[in-house]
């Protein structure tokens, strides 16, 4: 979008809000929504992927090595690579912490 | 030229959205609505018409597949009464914000309970601010005109807003009345190809239906409300070709011996024509009344009511469905606001009438105008109640 939010005026909004760019919702981040963030113990990860599948926001990207990083962006600290896990290499903590 | 053919309206109405070309047609069939939809699917199984009728399940799915066939682009058209329209209700409020021009006719019927197949207008009432066009018939020839007339409003790039036609359940579609039928040629020239504005194609892929933040939902409102407000002028324009095309001339407002009428009578529906004997009857008996008939029940024509009242001491306004708790019947709440910033206006009174498919006679007219000038005050009454 050519204007930050806060500017754009009705007049500046498609017929019916079409969004006519296309995949602008990668810019929207909904890491803002966290509450909890996920900390990630790579020495207890045995690389099996089960996080990547399950994160339902792909805020989880997986390394060349096999490791895995999380998207902070995106992450929206639902917790559930933490409950899927199959090794506690995941654990959830407050955002403030 | 045109022929004159005695047909069901409901037919009528049918055989106009196929002269009007209609890609798509999904709906459900529900009484009094079923005519038109039936003889819709048989008229493309025969080849008569070159459309997918796609048989839903439910008039939440018919409304969801015209949402997606308005927006792919295509002609759409659908169909529906009472709880049907409830059902579908959703999505009725979605197409209008979405900006998917379509064509609805509302078979109109009460809503439940008790349960009733028979006619008012409480069904549309529930969407009276769907933010869809919505229009008032009175005989089968409006409707037949109309299904053009709604198509080209609805898809004129100066509008892009769902039209709806209320037709009067059993009183206008099970009835069969003179049409006169246009010529196909005339209706092409009446109603172009639907051109969309954007429309979901993988070539050129755009984002219908985002979510609206709270720092960008009142704008996109804001846009809806000002887009529906400056609909009037090119619903005129439509009408008026319209008329110029084919003599037959439609208005916002439709005024019946209104001439130095001291009384004025507000009808919407078939019941103008019923109303219009009983201003015969009561001008025999010197009654200075008139008639005004609502077709435009939104945008409201508020201007043009005031002056179609403008010599009036008295309004007698006829609603079909309750406000409960509310200041009458949703049509005089529309009256009075109207009236409202006029120096000196009109008393108004109201009437409930015509529920659930109670019959209404010219002589129910002269005995309402007899009360309503005995009775002072603003007042609303159900009215031919057994005490
Ligand atoms: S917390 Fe939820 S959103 Fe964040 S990475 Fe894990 S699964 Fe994805
Ligand atoms: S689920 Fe756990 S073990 Fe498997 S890849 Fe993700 S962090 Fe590593």
């Amino acid at each position: 979008m050519a204007k930050p939010e806060n500017e754009i005026t009705w007049r500046d909004l498609e017929v019916g809000i079409v969004v006519n760019e296309p995949g602008n919702a990668s810019v929207y981040c909904t890491g803002d929504w966290r509450s909890q963030r996920p900390v990630y113990a790579t020495e207890r990860c045995i690389k099996c992927g089960t996080c990547y599948i399950y994160c339902p926001d792909m805020a989880i990207k997986i390394l060349r090595d096999g490791y895995i990083e999380h998207d902070l962006y995106y992450c929206k600290g639902c917790g559930i690579c933490a409950q899927e896990c199959p090794t506690g290499a995941i654990t959830m903590v407050e955002e403030e912490e | 030229m045109a022929t004159r053919v005695g047909m069901e309206v409901s037919i009528a109405a049918a055989e106009a959205v196929k002269q009007a070309n209609a890609d798509i047609i999904a709906a459900y069939p529900i009484t009094p609505q079923t005519h038109i939809v039936e003889h819709l699917s048989e008229l493309v199984n025969d080849g008569e018409l070159d459309a997918e009728f796609i048989p839903v399940e439910s008039e939440h799915s018919a409304m969801s597949v015209c949402a997606g066939s308005s927006a792919a682009g295509a002609r759409t058209f659908t169909c529906t009464s009472s709880q049907g329209l409830i059902l579908m209700s959703e999505i009725v409020y979605a197409v209008a914000s979405l900006r998917l021009p379509m064509l609805m006719i509302l078979a109109n019927r009460s809503l439940n309970s008790p349960l009733s197949i028979w006619n008012d207008h409480s069904d549309v009432m529930s969407v009276r601010d769907c933010g869809w066009i919505q229009v008032f018939m009175e005989n089968g020839q409006e409707v037949y005109d109309h299904v053009f007339i709604g198509f080209r409003v609805a898809e004129d790039r100066n509008v892009i807003i769902p039209f709806m036609m209320n037709i009067d359940g059993f009183m206008l579609t099970h009835v069969i009345e003179p049409i006169g039928l246009l010529e196909q040629e005339v209706v092409d020239r009446y109603l172009p190809p639907f051109q969309p504005l954007y429309r979901l194609h993988p070539n050129n892929p755009v984002t219908m239906g985002a979510f609206g933040p709270p720092i960008l939902f009142t704008e996109a409102k804001k846009a809806q409300d000002e887009a529906f407000n400056k609909t009037m002028p090119h619903i005129i324009k439509a009408w008026q070709e319209f008329g110029d095309l084919t003599g037959r001339y439609y208005h916002p407002i439709e005024t019946y011996r209104t001439d130095e009428a001291k009384i004025v009578i507000i009808t919407q529906g078939s019941l103008g024509e019923t109303a219009s004997i009983g201003i015969d009857m009561m001008r025999e008996e010197k009654e200075p009344v008139g008639l005004v008939k609502i077709r435009l029940w939104r945008p409201f024509p508020f201007a043009e009511l005031r002056e179609a009242v403008k010599e009036a001491e008295l309004v007698v306004v006829m609603d079909r469905a309750i406000s409960y708790g509310g200041p009458g019947g949703p049509l005089a709440g529309e009256v009075r606001s109207a009236l409202y910033p006029q120096e000196s206006r009109p008393r108004v009174a109201n009437f409930i009438i015509g529920l659930g498919g109670r019959d209404v006679a010219p002589e129910d007219f002269v005995q309402m105008v007899q009360q309503a000038k005995a009775q002072p005050g603003e007042w609303y009454e159900i009215y031919g109640v057994r005490e």
